[in-house]
């Protein structure tokens, strides 16, 4: 996976024994691509150096305030509050992705008519924004106009609150995140059934393994790469979602919402208090690039231990 | 005795299990499906329903058309998703313009920090959006980029572009590089190599991987919340407003919503072939 042309050095161009000009000539192939990069990570290495003093939209004077901004986070509420909501959503979010999408993935394995229009009828939710989906979701769950709610009464219950209550609306969140993206979770997961070598397999089958036995041992120690690559994609993206909690409640009810992503926004945005919202941020994208790394890290080990190196 | 019947036993068992296996797997998936997909098909039946039927029907109503013309004529979401087009598109074209050299050096040339660049590149992409964005909102207010197509375009990059490159890097590497050298010794120069040989083998990929990053930034959120005010307004913003109001009319939120996928839908239809590896940005090779 990430760094996969180190292993081909043969397929490369050895441009060492070449003129300098040549040789630079990657780099100013390159050079546009990163150029308009950079340009953007000018502004984050601006939010560290922020992060020191008592910048506000509003006022027209700042100055340094030392670890400040930073004694203040770790001392308030609200920032464990923050973190506990996005490590719950995230958690709870790709796990119930994971799971269902590797569920669906084996359930399509089996090559027929139904399945290979289903595939293709999967990827529709994939591509809905966040905010749409919300949207998409108001419909289905509005206590006047949603078909849950009419399916609801059926089994006796009215008034489900959905995203309007403490105790339902990470639920609610979640659900509407994993319509999203359960897909991405099937779509790998079944890129790695495809791609299972079939011996090994049919080897099984001839010694009479029992189907647990295969999957357990064969099936899903070599799709385990791939749903690695799914979780690491998943997870980073849920432990920052913004726009499907933002459009669903903006955070609410209360606080129940309000995730890192979520109260530095808020407080950075709304309230213009540039510089106290600025090392939440900054805590969420450690978390997030180290979660990353690691994942990385991991992945690659399984891939070379799946390929049998 | 009892060894025969155990015989018998196993091998009815299996018998009930190959008729039971293709009832099991078609119900669970008949079940997802309508978890996938009853929403959209949910959104399209509100579009077509007015304000009143909304309330007292669910399946059996007289279709209208008054929600399509109360959002499509004389408001601004017209407006919105032409500028969603504009920054999107344009957002796009940049990142093929200056992503695919970049992603060809990647995959071709073996220079100093070259894992490191590109290491940086997908580092992007987990980048907490919100983080990267309030202070590029500080920097675009002092330097007049704020609520401008340039801006945005420009911001956009860090959703087309390293996706754009992780992707078409994996199809470059795909490509022999004795392709390259037999045109090479026909007398090409660098440039005729890549756009007469490589470019064209490619160009499916390609186009996916733009197509994916052009969804990608359509369907971008947080950037135009932050980033436009009045002057641009991009679909997934102008759409939230719908809601927002307090006598909502959620037959135009179907119609709003049904306007903001129907393009997505259509594109997703094309890649379905790519879609694996541009989604993984190129780590999966489906």
């Amino acid at each position: 996976m990430f760094g996969s042309s180190t292993k081909k050095k043969g397929g490369e161009i050895n441009y060492n024994e070449v003129p300098a000009h040549i040789r630079r000539r990657p780099y100013y192939i390159i050079a546009p691509g990163l150029l308009i990069l950079i340009g953007i990570l000018i502004p984050f290495i601006t939010a560290i150096f922020l992060s020191f003093t008592n910048y506000s939209f509003r006022l027209p004077k700042w100055g340094f305030v030392g670890f400040k901004n930073w004694i203040n986070m770790f001392t308030s509420k609200e920032f464990y509050h923050a973190l506990s909501v996005t490590l719950r959503y995230g958690f709870f979010a790709t796990a119930a992705e994971m799971l269902l999408g590797t569920g669906v993935a084996l359930l399509l394995k089996k090559d027929t008519r139904y399945s290979r229009i289903l595939k293709v009828l999967f990827t529709f939710p994939l591509m809905v924004a966040p905010a749409i989906a919300v949207l998409i979701w108001q419909l289905m769950t509005s206590n006047t106009v949603g078909v849950l709610e009419k399916v609801l009464n059926i089994f006796g219950v009215y008034n489900f609150p959905w995203a309007a209550s403490h105790s339902t609306a990470l639920f609610t969140a979640i659900l509407i995140d994993a319509w999203v993206n359960t897909s991405f979770v099937i779509l790998l997961v079944l890129a790695g059934i495809q791609s299972l070598p079939k011996s090994p397999f049919e080897a099984a089958a001839v010694d009479g393994a029992s189907s647990w036995f295969t999957f357990k041992t064969l099936t899903f120690p070599m799709l385990k790469p791939f749903m690695y690559i799914a979780l690491l994609f998943r997870l980073m993206a849920a432990l920052q979602e913004f726009g499907i909690i933002y459009a669903l409640t903006k955070g609410g009810p209360g606080d129940t919402l309000m995730n890192i992503s979520l109260t530095g926004y808020i407080s950075g945005f709304t309230y213009q208090k540039l510089a106290s919202a600025l090392p939440f941020l900054l805590v969420l994208w450690l978390l997030i690039n180290k979660t990353a790394q690691f994942l990385v890290k991991r992945q690659r080990y399984l891939a070379q231990q799946a390929a049998g190196k | 005795m009892s060894n025969h019947q155990q015989l018998t036993d196993s091998s009815k068992n299996k018998s009930i299990l190959k008729i039971l296996e293709p009832i099991g797997r078609n119900l669970g998936l008949t079940l997802f499906a309508m978890f996938a997909l009853f929403p959209l098909v949910w959104m399209v039946i509100c579009a077509f329903k007015s304000d009143a039927q909304m309330y007292n029907t669910v399946f059996v109503f007289q279709p209208t058309l008054e929600n399509f013309r109360a959002v499509l004529i004389g408001t601004d979401y017209f407006k919105a998703f032409f500028q969603n087009l504009v920054v999107a598109g344009g957002a796009v074209i940049i990142t093929v313009i200056a992503g695919v050299p970049c992603a060809y050096a990647l995959a071709r040339y073996n220079f100093k920090k070259k894992e490191d660049v590109a290491f940086q590149i997908l580092s992007f992409k987990f980048a907490p959006e919100i983080m990267v964005i309030l202070p590029i909102f500080l920097i675009f207010q002092k330097v007049g980029l704020y609520d401008t197509f340039f801006g945005l375009i420009w911001v956009y990059q860090l959703i087309t572009m390293p996706l754009l490159i992780w992707v078409v890097r994996g199809y470059f590497e795909d490509i022999s590089v004795e392709v390259e050298q037999a045109a090479q010794l026909d007398g090409y120069t660098w440039y005729e190599v890549f756009f007469k040989t490589l470019v064209p083998l490619i160009k499916p990929g390609m186009v996916a991987a733009a197509l994916l990053a052009f969804i990608f930034a359509w369907n971008s959120f947080t950037f135009p919340l932050i980033l436009s005010g009045f002057k641009i307004q991009t679909i997934t913003i102008t759409a939230l407003r719908y809601i927002a109001s307090d006598t909502v009319h959620y037959g135009q939120v179907a119609v709003a919503s049904t306007i903001a996928v129907l393009p997505e839908v259509i594109v997703a239809l094309f890649i379905q072939k790519h879609l694996v590896r541009g989604l993984s940005f190129g780590a999966v090779k489906g």
